[in-house]
């Protein structure tokens, strides 16, 4: 068994309310270290075996067609060790 | 005039939509999400509601029902497609109409009479309104502003095709003050705020909304 990764992130321009609500939080509870937060997205997919080349392709496949929004997300595919 | 509703799991306002298309004078009939079967209809209107819990991302999930394939191909041919609120949201993800629609900028859910403008009268669902014109109609949503990239806003706007525009004060940090876009061939539109939910005083804000309704109606007759 393997896991592959996606992780979805709103693209850099997109703004995203929702980080900027935890980065206004974490000052209230003394954590002073962010300068910055992006909310996002990740995806645990579980494929029996090691995933094969074809495998990585359909998973790029429906992570453009159904796991991001390609108007406003980036997403990265990979494989956990 | 067979204009119809469609409801998919979460719909909440598919029998809001049949109420007003039928006190506008059409028959309203009732679609279902499972199947691909358009019964006919002449026009089609996605209503709001929170489909598919809104997970994912709202309407990412009812983009891939049965009967959006068909929705999609027939609106590729001139076929008359509201969607209000979510189903707005529906029609992004679907591709039909440009931008996205994401979080409230203050991430709060709105629900409020919210004054608009009607800024595109070319368009089958608003052709009876007044270039210009102010209305009032309800807002209710946590995931509406819209945003898009500069080259498709520049496109929007350089074509018209910006149809509903707030007025007054920005609710939620939409790119242009933006509350409803068409497609190029302004067939599909797309728009957060909700006429049906403005059809009579007894319910509503207003009558303001009831114009979409008689509006596809009137083009219908016209073709």
């Amino acid at each position: 068994m393997a896991t592959i990764i996606v992780d979805v992130m709103l693209k850099p321009e997109i703004l995203d309310p929702q980080g900027q609500a935890v980065a206004a939080a974490l000052p209230r509870l003394g954590f002073t270290f962010a300068t910055s937060i992006r909310q996002g997205k990740r995806f645990e997919i579980t494929v029996a075996g090691e995933p094969t080349a074809a495998q990585l392709a359909e998973v790029e496949e429906a992570a453009e067609k159904l796991l991001s929004n390609p108007v406003i997300e980036t997403f990265v595919v990979r494989v956990e060790k | 005039m067979r204009i119809g509703v469609v409801t998919f799991p979460g719909s909440l306002d598919d029998s809001s939509a049949l109420r007003a298309i039928t006190l506008a004078g059409g028959e309203a009939v009732p679609l279902f999400h499972a199947s691909d079967d358009l019964k006919e209809v002449q026009a089609v209107v996605l209503p709001g509601g929170f489909s598919y819990g809104d997970y994912l991302r709202c309407g990412a999930i009812s983009r891939f029902a049965p009967i959006m394939s068909s929705i999609i191909v027939a609106a590729e041919h001139g076929f008359p497609v509201l969607g209000i609120c979510n189903g707005f949201q529906i029609l992004t993800e679907s591709h039909l109409l440009p931008g996205a629609l994401i979080r409230n900028q203050d991430l709060h859910f709105i629900c409020t009479d919210q004054p608009v403008t009607v800024e595109n009268v070319n368009t089958p669902w608003t052709n009876g309104y007044a270039k210009g014109q102010r209305i009032v109609i309800p807002i209710k949503n946590g995931e509406g502003s819209f945003q898009a990239s500069a080259e498709t806003l520049a496109e929007l706007e350089g074509e018209g095709r910006i149809v509903l525009r707030y007025a007054d004060k920005n609710p939620n940090g939409s790119q242009n003050n933006i509350a409803g876009i068409s497609n190029a061939r302004g067939n599909v539109v797309g728009v957060m705020p909700h006429p049906e939910q403005a059809i009579e005083d007894l319910t509503g804000p207003s009558e303001d909304g009831l114009t979409f309704f008689t509006s596809i109606l009137q083009s219908l007759v016209a073709r």
